[in-house]
């Protein structure tokens, strides 16, 4: 395993003497093995770091945590997470922070005691290589309202990330959270002042963290475990959705949301949100209602579920995390069915998927779902040998495929659906993700001795990673066959690029469906020669026509396909100015206002449905399909809209510009036009043109001098998706999963259509009459373009970045570009508004050596980098 | 003459243009001169209490012309930096040979020796200067494991006690004339911290601080130190320091090594090194891997982009160097890859968080 990532990061509390007796009681005893175990029993069950606290007057703290962490060190089963030293005292955390090989995380420091003290701590902090936690402390006291707990954080990070130099990332604030429900009115608000801060803080510090001890807050209802448990949940389920990111946690305490009694439950969220006047008296009323009849979990266990039929227990396990009785359940189970994967598709799924609904629902915590995880695997592992042992007579795997989408690239909807294909096909499917580095998909290939290896990639760049992953496979020796699949890869490219790469069979996969007579055919003793002997030929006979046709050369050089250019007449062109120049951010865009501008023909064609809306939906043989597709699609689309399951975002802007003689077009920052703000690099046509038809390039569109404009955009709607994915990931639905994603890849279509238009009319303004229809509008027969960098006008990624910086893109609308300029979230569509009535699509085609060095030159980067950028269209062979 | 600071500007510079060549072995060179109990010794230390021979950096004050003519070999190799003969040169490695009082001096006479080395090639080539990167040797002791089994709670090293003895390392090595630290070997991450906290400490007494490389030691094809990290906790636990570089060298040939110095690479937002050993020793205690094989394994890894500096650890000769440096020369330097920003903690295994 290399890295970890995790949504609400557990902080395990049993090695802490303050917060356990038991703890306490071996330390001082010098228990420490039995110490030890109490570490281990926390990571296994989930802790992510764990905290170590030795501060007790019984102890001397500082011995007792340098031997603690020094027999951690030694367990290697423990020391693998991080370790937080946890202490009061300044000496303690310094003699531990000289114990851990590890980067650890300090707790904690605050300006409690001045700011020199903090600086001085926190500078040695730093070079010993650790986070920190800083608690909402100043020399005026401990922060309790929202206003305190915002103004000290805030002081403490801009002491620590402007004077210290402290790196923000390795903040953890503590912004304190009290008991709340006292008796006393002033502690009414503290749990909604903790919220409130939180969400306001992790705005203000930007890369900060957000932690708590989350067992004060029911501190007065000590003794009543669960009014407690509940207080617990409904807080953390406030607070995570205001950015509390980790928090030391005792998953045993810990009640499922979604399990709350109702009444319980409303008069808790009272007290935690404050709501009215009597919710303490409320919670008061009917707390002992639930000390008696619930008991303690720790206490007295509650086996009434016991009673039960098999199925309910089982689920019931899972969504409580209780392994005791899982394997003798499990076989009572396996007795009732035929045979024993029936249990694990039965029951246990189902148990499963309530996990993952209410995990995505964000009404359980990580802690408690590692913990269903746990008791899933138990199930399965013992239902295991019995598996096996029917599946001697049983079908036999047709065959393993190991599928990812290459590094620096996100995309995988089109992987996705092959992986489920192959699936149903009795193909044992290893999808390692997106953004996979060759190293891995080689390692994972090894590993799992798989048959296959399919690569998928949506972007240009991604090409040259899968001619990387080829030659890698071929410095290795390997002998499986390698398939290659996704929008931009082609036959042509595969026969000419990847094949000769690698020795071993190389076959572009054109869609899902073809994926299964490729693999089968390719794994078949009696197929195998005849295909891969098809596929080279056929292969060879591309490369001797593409061959050919670069030979008949009859390319334009860059000098005569500039003298080519689409010639404007500029002396009568009068530009329209845009109403403002800069960038503008739509924040929460409407998405109702998007829905009816969706492009419905590329979302059939994403399900490898062909046709054109609307009469797709009429078709004699897949008519039916495509109506229960869009069915399926229309009431998704009606709970995206109005569950607000995505958040559309979007930057525009408007620059002066005007053109270069050698195709660029440079864009000012103020109206003399002198100052340059930034560049974009276009790339001219090649093509030898008839009289009267030119050499396009982009740059044509903007005027020489004077006075002209150009624009650019990004919009996105793809905010919110993980968490929709990961409900049906959870739940196994790989269906919805698939229909989200290309539902909202049409959104961002539209949204970026809809922009346009509203660019067009509003923004920008210079159509500010026009009126087309939607159909017209899909025909794209209005005034203007908005091409994207990386599509055929202008097909070089890079200039993304341009974009990006100019429009702040990632602040503004948080889409980041990847490594390969790839967009994430991948629901994104970016690109230039041109403006001019003569603008309009191409496709740029073959580029020549002249113009790549000559693009090496505009861009500063060397021939190689741009041949390397410019690959996809390159017009000869490196 | 060149300065420290139109050295470091030429690094800093020529790092983007080209792949950085490091020297190689100085123990296997070292061992070519069959010296004796009496060389080791010299006039100095005719009398000494107990047997020195085999303590290689006592040599640069017996028999410095050795180690001088040794890294002059190295540089007309090819190499642009000469690591210092300085890998046991703390107080707490010396104490071995009772010479813990010597270990200052040992720093300042080494890195003034590959200084004059240096200085002497830079005459020759200015257009090229050379530089010393003084070596901090990972000690005989390990601050995160216990070398009693019966208890494995115990140290035979503090934090403290390391910090001491490499704070005096490398403020010699900086006195003799080294432009760059480097802390290698490292085989408990721990140790390595102790070293690089007290180069801080150093930089902050002093008011001016130097280039530091790291270079790790994953002690078999598992992956990890001996220490029990992987190569990416390793790098979570030391990137604070923002290092020139970081790498892995020692314990490994090249062929085990690359997959680890392919993950370096993934992760590390600093330039990445490497010094593989001539191969594993074989059963005679020697290294089998020739200078060709090396050439071919690392050439092919400089094509691949994963590396930005390069050289020889054990088995390691000039002739190895020099097929080294025609190998990977005209090969683009690796690109830094930008991280998004993460906590990134670690035990011995990592544990990123995003914000």
């Amino acid at each position: 395993m290399t890295t970890q990532q995790a949504t609400f990061i557990n902080i395990g509390e049993r090695t802490n003497v303050a917060g356990s007796a038991k703890f306490k009681r071996l330390i001082i005893e010098e228990q420490y093995d039995e110490a030890l175990s109490v570490a281990l029993q926390q990571v296994e069950n989930g802790a992510n770091i764990i905290d170590i606290n030795m501060d007790d007057a019984m102890l001397d703290s500082e011995k007792a945590m340098v031997r603690f962490l020094n027999l951690i060190a030694a367990e290697p089963d423990i020391a693998r997470v991080p370790v937080m030293i946890d202490s009061s005292k300044w000496s303690v955390i310094e003699a531990g922070l000289q114990c851990v090989q590890g980067k650890a995380v300090v707790n904690s420091i605050s300006l409690k005691e001045g700011k020199k003290q903090f600086v001085a701590q926190a500078t040695k902090i730093k070079r010993y290589g650790a986070a920190v936690v800083v608690m909402a402390f100043d020399e005026k006291g401990q922060a309790d309202t929202k206003e305190r707990k915002i103004e000290i954080c805030k002081n403490s990070y801009d002491i620590l990330v402007n004077e210290v130099g402290f790196p923000p990332e390795d903040i953890i604030f503590d912004p304190n959270i009290f008991a709340v429900a006292t008796g006393i009115e002033e502690h009414n608000n503290y749990a909604v002042d903790f919220i409130e801060a939180t969400r306001v803080i992790r705005q203000e510090c930007p890369h900060c963290h957000i932690s708590g001890g989350l067992s004060n807050v029911s501190f007065s209802f000590r003794g009543n475990n669960p009014v407690r448990e509940a207080m617990h949940s409904v807080f953390l389920y406030y607070a995570v959705q205001a950015g509390m990111d980790m928090g030391i946690v005792n998953p045993a305490q810990l009640e499922v949301y979604d399990e709350i009694p109702a009444e319980l439950r409303e008069r808790v969220e009272d007290v935690i949100l404050n709501r009215r006047e009597d919710a303490t008296d409320r919670l008061l009323e009917i707390a002992d209602k639930y000390k008696e009849k619930g008991g303690s979990k720790a206490a007295t266990i509650d086996l009434s579920w016991r009673e039960k039929p098999v199925a309910e227990r089982l689920s019931f396990a899972l969504v409580k995390g209780i392994d005791q009785f899982i394997v003798e359940d499990t076989e009572e189970a396996r007795q009732m069915f035929d045979k024993p994967i029936e249990v694990i598709e039965g029951p246990l799924m189902d148990g499963m998927n309530v996990v993952g609904d209410l995990f995505g629902a964000g009404k359980m915590f990580l802690p408690q779902v590692v913990k269903s995880a746990r008791v899933m695997k138990k199930a399965v592992a013992y239902l295991m040998p019995f598996i096996e042992e029917g599946k001697e007579a049983g079908s036999e795997s047709a065959g393993k495929v190991l599928l990812a989408t290459v590094k620096g690239d996100v995309h995988d909807i089109g992987k996705n659906i092959v992986g489920v294909v192959l699936q149903c096909n009795n193909f044992e499917v290893i999808d390692l993700g997106v953004m996979v580095p060759t190293e891995t998909i080689l390692q994972a290939a090894n590993e799992n001795k798989v048959d296959i290896i399919g690569l998928s990639g949506l972007i240009t760049p991604s090409l040259e990673e899968m001619v990387n992953v080829a030659s890698e496979m071929k410095r290795l020796n390997m002998n499986i066959p390698l398939l290659v699949g996704g929008a931009t890869t082609s036959k042509v490219h595969t026969a000419v690029k990847i094949d000769p790469a690698y020795e071993q069979p190389t076959v572009h996969v054109l869609d899902a469906s073809r994926a299964v007579w490729v693999c089968s055919n390719l794994l078949s003793d009696s197929k195998r020669e005849a295909f891969v002997a098809e596929i080279n030929a056929d292969y060879e006979k591309t490369r001797v026509a593409r061959a050919k046709k670069q030979n008949k050369g009859n390319r334009m050089s860059l000098e005569e396909a500039r003298a080519a250019k689409h010639p404007i007449d500029w002396s009568a062109f009068q530009a329209v100015k845009p109403s403002f120049l800069g960038t503008k951010t739509f924040d929460d865009y409407p998405l109702d206002d998007l829905v009816e501008r969706i492009d419905w023909t590329p979302f059939f064609r994403t399900w490898e449905l062909a046709g054109t809306y609307p009469k797709i939906l009429q078709d004699e043989v897949i008519g039916e399909t495509a109506r229960n597709l869009f069915k399926d699609a229309q009431d998704m689309l009606k709970k995206i809209v109005e569950e607000k399951w995505l958040t559309a975002k979007a930057v525009i802007g408007f620059w002066r510009a005007n053109s270069t003689a050698d195709d660029s077009i440079c864009l000012f920052k103020d109206d003399e036009r002198k100052d340059e703000l930034a560049r974009f690099h276009m790339v001219r046509q090649q093509i030898p043109k008839a009289e009267g038809r030119f050499d396009h390039c982009l740059a044509d569109y903007i005027a020489p001098t004077g006075d002209d404009y150009m624009g650019g955009f990004a919009v996105t709607t793809g905010h919110g998706i993980e968490t929709k994915l990961a409900e049906f990931e959870a739940a196994h639905d790989d269906y919805n999963s698939i229909l989200l994603k290309a539902l909202a890849d049409r959104l961002a279509e539209a949204f970026a259509e809809r922009m346009h238009e509203r660019v067009r009319k509003e923004f920008w303004g210079y159509a500010a009459d026009e009126n087309l229809d939607n159909a017209a509008l899909i025909k794209e027969s209005y005034q203007g373009i908005r091409p994207a960098p990386g599509y055929p006008a202008c097909p070089e990624h890079s200039e993304k970045e341009t974009l990006f910086d100019l429009l702040d893109a990632t602040q503004q609308a948080g889409i980041e570009l990847t490594h390969g300029y790839a967009m994430t979230p991948t629901a994104a569509v970016s690109g230039f508004y041109f403006a001019h009535p003569e603008a309009k699509y191409f496709g740029v085609g073959r580029v020549e050596k002249d113009q790549a060095e000559d693009y090496a030159r505009r861009k500063g980067i060397s021939l190689s980098e741009a041949e390397k950028l410019l690959s996809p269209v390159l017009g000869y062979d490196r | 003459m060149t300065t420290r600071e139109d050295r470091l500007a030429y690094l800093e510079a020529e790092s983007k243009k080209r792949i950085i060549i490091l020297d190689g072995a100085m123990g296997t060179m070292i061992q070519r001169y069959g010296l004796t109990e009496a060389d080791y010794r010299g006039k100095r230390f005719a009398d000494w209490k107990q047997d020195v021979k085999g303590n290689n950096d006592l040599l640069s004050l017996t028999k410095p012309e050795v180690i001088k003519e040794i890294h002059t070999q190295y540089l007309e190799a090819g190499a642009d930096i000469l690591g210092t003969n300085t890998f046991s040169s703390t107080t707490i490695a010396q104490a071995d040979y009772a010479m813990e009082d010597l270990a200052y001096e040992m720093n300042v006479e080494s890195a003034r020796i590959a200084r004059e080395a240096a200085d002497e090639m830079t005459l020759k080539t200015p257009d090229r200067p050379r530089l010393v990167a003084g070596a901090m040797g990972p000690t005989n002791r390990t601050c995160s494991i216990s070398p009693d089994v019966n208890d494995p709670g115990y140290r035979n090293v503090t934090f403290d006690a390391l910090r001491v003895a490499y704070k005096s390392a490398a403020k010699g090595l900086l006195e003799g004339g080294a432009d760059v630290l480097i802390v290698e070997t490292i085989f408990d991450t721990l140790n390595a911290k102790a070293a690089l906290f007290a180069i801080e400490e150093l930089f902050d007494e002093q008011g001016w601080k130097v280039p530091v490389m790291i270079s790790g030691t994953l002690t078999d094809a598992s992956g990890r130190t001996l220490s029990g990290q992987t190569a990416e906790a390793f790098w979570n636990s030391v990137r604070h320091v923002n290092p020139f570089s970081v790498g892995l060298n020692c314990a490994l040939g090249a062929d085990l090594m690359r997959p680890h110095i392919a993950e370096l690479s993934h992760i590390a937002n600093v330039r990445v090194s490497t010094y593989p050993n001539a191969g594993l020793p074989n059963e005679m205690g020697g290294y089998d891997e020739t200078p060709e094989d090396m050439g071919k394994a690392l050439k092919e890894w400089a094509e691949s982009g994963l590396i930005n500096i390069v050289g020889g650890c054990c088995g390691t000769s000039p002739d190895h160097i020099k097929i080294i440096a025609d190998a990977v020369a005209g090969i683009a330097p690796r690109k830094l890859p930008e991280l998004e920003i993460k906590m990134r903690l670690s035990g011995l295994e990592p544990f990123n968080i995003a914000s």
